[in-house]
């Protein structure tokens, strides 16, 4: 019989796909749609201590396989937050909390301010490419920084904390040590690359209103795919792949480099709400061809030999 | 492969059609447009926002805006040749009308309905306002039946009273398309249930993306902007965030 379940930081995942935070992660009834069309696991979208308007409108858009976005970080803030996410239960799948701050404290005041929702893990994106004062843009992906937060965010919580990495660092195995030393139970490897720009050449102007955005969709699988194989064998905790997974191939290529979880985001702009249905079936199919009966034969295969 | 970016178009022209309501004309480019269906209007440097299609013709679309914020005042203040970039079409429109279905409209929710109302009977058209200042398409559908909440045109009262009668004097009427303020398409509903008439309303939410990613549009469990914005009213009825909250 050929399973496609995971057992992720202690979640029991019925296939190791997880909702990327930042798309329909807004509510309990938005994440209880992408439950329902398959997803092993959901994340929200991120919370910051303050009340968020982000950037404004044109915030995403695609050219083919690139999609783009400069969101920036919309959110209600924690207090509302709490309201909102009281009923995860609802969405009938592990839900990952996923926290911002522009400092260290501010991170650790988010999760005691979330401490009663039931979240089953934390992530914390040190990676965003278009926020300023958050991620990439304040310095967050440094080997110090990340030791420095991740430190301060192991201290505040029991439940396991996820590091979500940039693509974009130029020491990324240092950096992803930094997180595992400093008490990281997984990397999430991959956040939006870039950033990025187009122009409308009509009108001569930037098309996202922010200017520059991060980068999405299939056009960036094969740097994850490299990021998350280099990082492998410098770690010893899981990892999240996420950046571009948008077919079942994707997903068993993911695997192959390490991954043992599959961060799914824009592919549900190419695929529609059930690309996790979709995805599960076809790495079945595949696994099925191939004779294999769990993702254990998968996992870091190509660093074989 | 998809492609959702917005494509440049000079402006025809700008026309007021009524009270702080202004009506925007482009080259029609887009593919299939089912009213009710949905585009994303780009002021370049601005802002970008959803709006329905209220003039459907060959070889330019209109739309009609209510000059609310700093997008639409801008937007009323554009003019012929200026830069405005379209993005769509998206979402659910209305299935196709015959012509005994009855379509409503009230304030600014007219103009997404205006391409329907060319379709069906003249008389099965209703379209209300606050006032007579505010009413829209009085010219363009001569026939159909106006209310004024304060009675400068038309009948005063609600275009809800109107549709009760139509309904209650047994005229044929296959279904009923309605857009305006979720507290009238409530009533809409409410009075079709009564009726055992089939309902669809267009439901209208704070949007960014519009292509059921982003998730701001959300309504109870449904995403608007994809699985939406037209709903038959089976679809809404119990939804605890229709007619009682929208995000910001």
């Amino acid at each position: 019989m050929i399973t496609i379940k995971s057992d992720f930081l202690g979640m029991k995942l019925s296939n190791p796909l997880i909702l990327a935070s930042g798309i329909m992660g807004i509510s309990v009834g938005s994440m209880k749609k992408i439950a329902d069309n398959g997803a092993g696991a959901v994340t929200i979208k991120s919370i910051s201590k303050e009340e968020r308007l982000g950037h404004n409108n044109p915030t995403m858009f695609s050219f083919g396989d690139v999609f783009m976005n400069a969101v920036g970080y919309s959110n209600p803030g924690m207090i509302e937050a709490k309201k909102e996410f009281s009923d995860i239960d609802r969405i009938g799948v592990p839900v990952i909390g996923s926290v911002i701050g522009t400092k260290a404290d501010d991170f650790v005041a988010v999760i005691e301010e979330l401490k009663d929702i039931k979240f089953d893990a934390i992530e914390i994106p040190l990676s965003c490419p278009h926020t300023p004062g958050f991620g990439v843009l304040a310095g967050q992906g440094t080997p110090e920084a990340t030791y420095r937060i991740t430190k301060a965010v192991r201290k505040a919580t029991r439940l396991p904390i996820i590091i979500k990495l940039s693509a974009n660092a130029p020491d990324l195995t240092i950096v992803a040590k930094a997180a595992e030393k400093a008490g990281a139970d997984a990397i999430n490897m991959g956040n939006t690359h870039g950033p990025g720009m187009r122009i409308d050449i009509d009108s001569g102007k930037p098309i996202l209103d922010f200017k520059v955005g991060g980068i999405s969709g299939p056009a960036i699988t094969p740097v994850t795919v490299r990021c998350v194989y280099d990082i492998y064998e410098s770690i010893k905790i899981p990892i999240i792949g996420t950046g571009g997974i948008t077919t079942g191939r994707d997903a068993i290529e993911m695997m192959m480099a390490g991954a043992l979880g599959l961060g799914v985001g824009t592919g549900i702009y190419y695929r529609g709400f059930d690309v996790f249905k979709k995805i599960a079936n076809e790495m079945k199919d595949w696994m099925k061809k191939k004779g294999h009966l769990s993702l254990k034969e998968i996992i870091g295969v190509a660093h074989e030999g | 492969m998809r492609d959702d970016y917005p494509r440049s178009l000079e402006i025809l022209e700008i026309e007021k059609e009524a009270k702080d309501l202004f009506t925007v004309f482009v080259k029609n480019t887009l593919d299939g447009f089912v009213p009710g269906q949905f585009v994303m209007v780009w002021i370049p440097s601005v802002d970008e926002k959803p709006f329905g299609v209220s003039y459907l013709e060959k070889d330019r679309i209109g739309i009609t805006f209510e000059v609310k914020g700093k997008f639409t005042k801008k937007l009323a203040g554009m003019k012929k040749a200026d830069i405005i970039g379209i993005r769509g079409p998206y979402g659910i429109g209305f299935p196709d009308p015959d012509s005994s279905t009855i379509v409503i409209g009230g304030g600014c929710g007219v103009s997404s309905l205006a391409p329907l109302m060319e379709k069906v009977k003249k008389s099965n058209s209703i379209i209300g306002a606050r006032s007579k200042d505010m009413l829209l398409f009085r010219n363009r559908f001569e026939d159909a039946h106006f209310t004024t909440d304060d009675g400068t045109f038309g009948k005063k009262g609600f275009v809800t009273e109107i549709l009760e009668e139509k309904l209650s004097a047994l005229d044929k009427v296959s279904q009923v398309f309605c857009c305006g303020p979720e507290i009238m398409m409530s009533r809409v509903i409410e009075i079709c249930k009564k009726h055992r008439k089939k309902c669809f309303i267009s439901m209208e939410r704070y949007m960014k993306c519009g292509f059921g990613v982003c998730g701001q549009c959300m309504c109870g469990d449904k995403v608007v902007c994809n699985e939406g914005p037209v709903f038959e009213s089976k679809d809404v009825e119990g939804n605890p965030e229709f007619n009682h909250f929208a995000k910001d």
